[in-house]
């Protein structure tokens, strides 16, 4: 209750979120450089927003990328919150071990190892790599984060509420859509929010299992920042962050009023 | 809540099913299949890829496993070096990644209530935006010269370029900052959840602060320290972007070196092997993390 | 024995602890407001106070986590300002325990003794004898979580004890205990202050706890201290209405002094048709003055039958609740004014012939000692 901040935790913090958030500044500001390089100031100008937009196999690739993760975030929404359900309310099935082990692993393994398989899984089933190969492999990664979050919920439900719903004579399956999924419907937005987040980002799975027609925009970025800075990119990486950004904020207060909601309603 | 009838029976068997077979199809299987390969010749994978899988002849499907690409990776001390190269890379970003992180964490906890989600939210931030444009941005500060050397030239601390860009150091740069939160948000979880008069009584039975924060702070930080640890470590070891950006052609990577196996020299196989490799390296971080993760979700109060 | 023990009647005794003039504030707010306590070597000492009057800030000032605002602290007279909670012969017993989770009963009872440096030998002999006094020799090797809240609490004890402190601390040290636990603790606490000789300072807002325990108590209020007196004085004579109102149960009748008649005040209410007859003489009052008259549940009786025109304090009313607690019989009579009256009764016989029953009109009477006059 006592907690004080010293002159030292003030002083972490600083440094710590200005170590955050520095680069990602100087990205932003270097995207309106009049000059061509990326390191030199040479004015301001939004010179590299009217070249990007015009750039086709770039906004080709945004599109691609932005299907993908409608997808793969749908999919994977879905199939993390039985997932959930399934650890929190099925208590000892067969094989639980295992199925917790195959939702922690792909969160932490290394990319390489998930991309590497995944692919060569394609290869022997014979399926053709592009659009859907890449929505399949990003939507079994994004699952398993969407499990988690949507678990961390239900640790926390109330099971009272749901008992309640039963002997006011609601079976089962109405309880779930009438009590429970409406109060873990925050964790699920979340859940699909991080599943889309990651889908977009991601480029070393999608660099493996991707073909002719389904480059995605970190492919595209990423093969663009090995030949060398370019001031495009930075406006194209504005761009992706001010998006997020809106998106997380709006996200973080539409959570926030709901929870405010529902503390007024328990009230 | 006891359901005798055979259909709900098994439509509530379907919640775990679902989900279970979707990972046993797409995360399971494709682990088995890399283990296949690694064992088979290059010849059989080599592109034009056809498929390796021959159902109908599972005799030949074992007489045709050996360990001659392992034996490759023994012969070859590149892979040693890469691998000894990623554990020792991983492990030194993963202490300097508890060196910078553990402040923060401490600081966020010690914040007043009221702003400490606005810290949460200020850590998590960054992790939603591009990981390939955070990486992108310290090519432009680390450049012989870029925004670093023009500040430090600046300040009238160096008069020549510095050279960070293709070392190391800047490999060990850009893994704290891609990983940071990772380390963050665990250490921040428990410390939050620390009872304070612990400090308190330690002090009044005579322990210093110092001392205090070894005594008390940091064993009960134990668990958010091991999982952020174990969470940053792994991936670290098999990163790919972050050497391949940032680092020179000498910094040796195994990420990296599956990653040329696979697209430079179109090897299958011997990049399955490197891939098992990886893999057999990191079982035993993944599993206790696997377990720590799980024990700390399901007691969660 | 214990009652002979009155060093605060001593006017050469030099007490142990001084706050002279002590000010604490948090921003605006003031926790303790100007406040000056000696407390005695060997005393068993209570602050209480209902939550948020500053008590629990005055003893965290006494330990080091928190400076005084203004006024100065000192400690068998060396003076604490400045020393940090770690260097001050005084320990506490934290209102949660704070047992640390991650060591054992034994680490957490030694672990005062390991800052001072002590020899491994001594500090095994020392946490031996401390489980011995708490009695919890069996239990040395587990760890927290595997004790009961009692065992819990008997550690706390035993490692606040094991330094030997000059002054013990306890923040509410039995307000996790249930009820049955609380009582036997209590007499525990006190037979170990007793062997000890050792000065207990306890800050609790239950005032039973600290009547029973304390050799004097302080009650406070808005960061004062309202009365300093041993449990007799702060019950039987009370300063103030809202010592009397904390502190037990009362009756309060307001009205207007009338004046003095052979050394017994008669005072004017609108509770009875006659003035009332108080004894109390140390109050300094003059006629017209509003008071209240402050009389004890059980100071009072209650009677169907009409008292003779020698009975003086007489009440009457109908009876509104009758409330049965086996050993007592809780009556609340409700007065023409409006008034509530709670009246207590010992239940002596287990029969009694037509008992009083609800709604039957009765009479109060008390006697001129049994009640206080407290000045508005």
């Amino acid at each position: 209750m006592n907690r004080r901040l010293s002159l030292f935790n003030v002083t972490s913090l600083v440094l710590g979120f200005a170590f955050l958030y520095l680069p990602i500044l100087l990205l932003m500001i270097y995207s309106f450089n009049a000059s061509r390089l990326v390191t030199v100031w040479g004015g301001f100008s939004t010179q590299w927003y009217g070249a990007l937009f015009r750039n086709q196999a770039l906004m080709e690739a945004a599109w691609v990328t932005l299907r993908i993760a409608l997808l793969s975030a749908s999919m994977a929404t879905v199939l993390g919150t039985l997932a959930a359900l399934a650890l929190t309310r099925y208590g000892r099935f067969t094989g639980r071990t295992l199925f917790t082990g195959m939702i922690y692993a792909p969160m932490v393994m290394p990319e390489v190892i998930t991309g590497l398989s995944l692919l060569l899984f394609f290869v022997a089933i014979d399926l053709d790599r592009g659009f859907w190969t890449v929505t399949l492999a990003h939507t079994t990664l994004t699952m398993c984060f969407v499990t988690v979050v949507v678990q961390s919920r239900l640790m926390t439900f109330d099971r009272s509420l749901e008992e309640a719903a039963m002997d006011l004579g609601a079976p089962p399956l109405r309880t779930f859509f009438a009590v429970t999924l409406p109060l873990i419907a925050p964790s699920i937005v979340a859940g699909f929010l991080l599943a889309f987040t990651l889908s977009l980002d991601d480029l070393v799975i999608a660099s493996f299992n991707t073909g002719p027609g389904a480059t995605t925009l970190p492919i595209k970025i990423y093969s663009q920042v090995r030949l060398g800075l370019s001031p495009e990119i930075n406006a194209a990486s504005t761009i992706l962050i001010g998006l997020v950004t809106i998106g997380v904020i709006s996200a973080t207060l539409i959570s926030k009023r709901s929870v405010m909601r529902s503390q007024r309603n328990a009230h | 809540m006891k359901e005798h009838s055979l259909t709900k029976r098994l439509s509530s068997a379907l919640v775990p099913a679902v989900p279970y077979l979707w990972l046993g199809v797409f995360f399971l299987v494709p682990f088995l299949i890399v283990l296949k390969i690694s064992l088979s010749d290059t010849a059989v994978a080599q592109p034009p890829y056809r498929p390796v899988f021959e159902w109908s002849d599972i005799a030949a499907f074992f007489s045709g496993l050996d360990l001659e690409n392992f034996a490759l990776l023994a012969e070859d001390d590149l892979y040693l070096r890469a691998t000894l190269s990623s554990v020792r890379i991983a492990a030194i970003s993963t202490v300097l990644l508890l060196l910078v992180g553990f402040p923060i964490a401490y600081g966020m906890a010690r914040a007043p209530e009221r702003h400490r989600s606005l810290l949460v939210a200020l850590v998590i931030l960054p992790f939603w935006t591009s990981f390939l444009i955070r990486i992108y941005a310290w090519i432009a500060i680390l450049k012989p010269e870029g925004l670093l050397t023009q500040a430090l030239m600046g300040l009238g601390l160096t008069s020549d370029p510095i050279e960070i860009l293709n070392t190391e150091w800047a490999v060990y740069i850009g893994i704290v900052y891609a990983y940071l939160p990772f380390m963050v948000l665990p250490l921040y979880a428990t410390l939050e959840k620390m009872d304070d008069t612990l400090l308190e009584a330690a002090l009044d039975l005579g322990s210093t602060p110092w001392r205090s924060f070894w005594t008390i702070t940091v064993p009960l930080a134990m668990p958010g320290i091991i999982a952020g640890s174990l969470l940053c470590f792994i991936p670290a070891v098999g990163e790919f972007v972050i050497p391949d950006l940032l680092g020179g052609s000498e910094t040796l990577m195994i990420g990296r070196q599956l990653w040329s196996e696979f697209f430079s020299n179109r090897d299958w196989p011997l990049a399955s092997a490197v891939a098992i490799l990886l893999l057999i390296i990191l079982v035993i971080p993944i599993v206790i993390y696997r377990d720590v993760e799980a024990r700390r979700v399901e007691t969660r109060p | 024995m214990r009652r002979t023990f009155a060093p605060w009647t001593d006017p050469d005794a030099k007490p142990l602890i001084r706050f002279e003039n002590v000010t604490k504030r948090f921003g605006d707010a003031m926790a303790v407001d100007h406040l000056s306590l000696d407390i005695f070597q060997g005393e068993f000492f209570c602050l209480l106070g209902p939550s948020g009057c500053g008590k629990t800030t005055l003893m965290r000032m006494l330990a080091g986590f928190e400076m005084p605002t203004e006024g100065r602290i000192t400690l068998a007279g060396q003076d604490l300002s400045g020393v940090p909670p770690y260097r001050r012969p005084v320990n506490m017993m934290f209102q949660s325990y704070a047992l640390f989770p991650h060591m054992s009963v034994e680490k957490n009872i030694a672990f005062g003794l390991k800052q001072d440096g002590m020899p491994k030998a001594e500090i095994a002999d020392r946490v031996g004898e401390m489980l011995r006094l708490v009695q919890l020799e069996k239990l040395a090797k587990r760890y927290p979580s595997q004790l009961s809240g009692g065992q819990r609490q008997r550690v706390a004890l035993a490692r606040a004890l094991a330094k030997k402190p000059k002054v013990l601390l306890l923040d509410e040290p039995l307000g996790a205990l249930d009820k049955k636990l609380r009582e036997e603790t209590q007499f525990e606490l006190m037979d170990i202050q007793h062997e000890l000789g050792m000065t207990f300072v306890v800050v609790t807002h239950d005032q039973e706890e600290a009547m029973t325990m304390a050799d004097r108590i302080a009650v406070m209020d808005h960061g004062r201290i309202v009365q300093v007196a041993d449990p007799g004085e702060i019950y039987e004579q009370p300063k103030t209405r809202f010592i009397a109102e904390f502190v037990g149960d009362v009756n309060i009748l307001e009205g207007h002094v009338m004046g003095q008649e052979s050394g017994l005040w008669r005072v004017k209410t609108a509770s009875a048709e006659v003035p009332l007859t108080i004894d109390d003489p140390d109050e300094v009052l003059h006629s017209g003055q509003a008071v209240a008259i402050a009389v004890r549940p059980e100071k009072m009786t209650i009677q169907r039958e009409k008292p003779g025109p020698e009975a003086v304090n007489v009440l009457t009313g109908e009876v509104w609740d009758i409330g049965y607690l086996g050993d007592w019989t809780v009556y609340r009579v409700r007065l023409a004014t409006g008034e509530i009256l709670r009246v207590t009764r010992a239940n002596v016989s287990r029969f009694v012939e037509s008992p009083i029953d609800w709604d039957e009109q009765v009479y109060i009477t008390f006697a001129p000692g049994a009640a206080v006059i407290l000045a508005e």
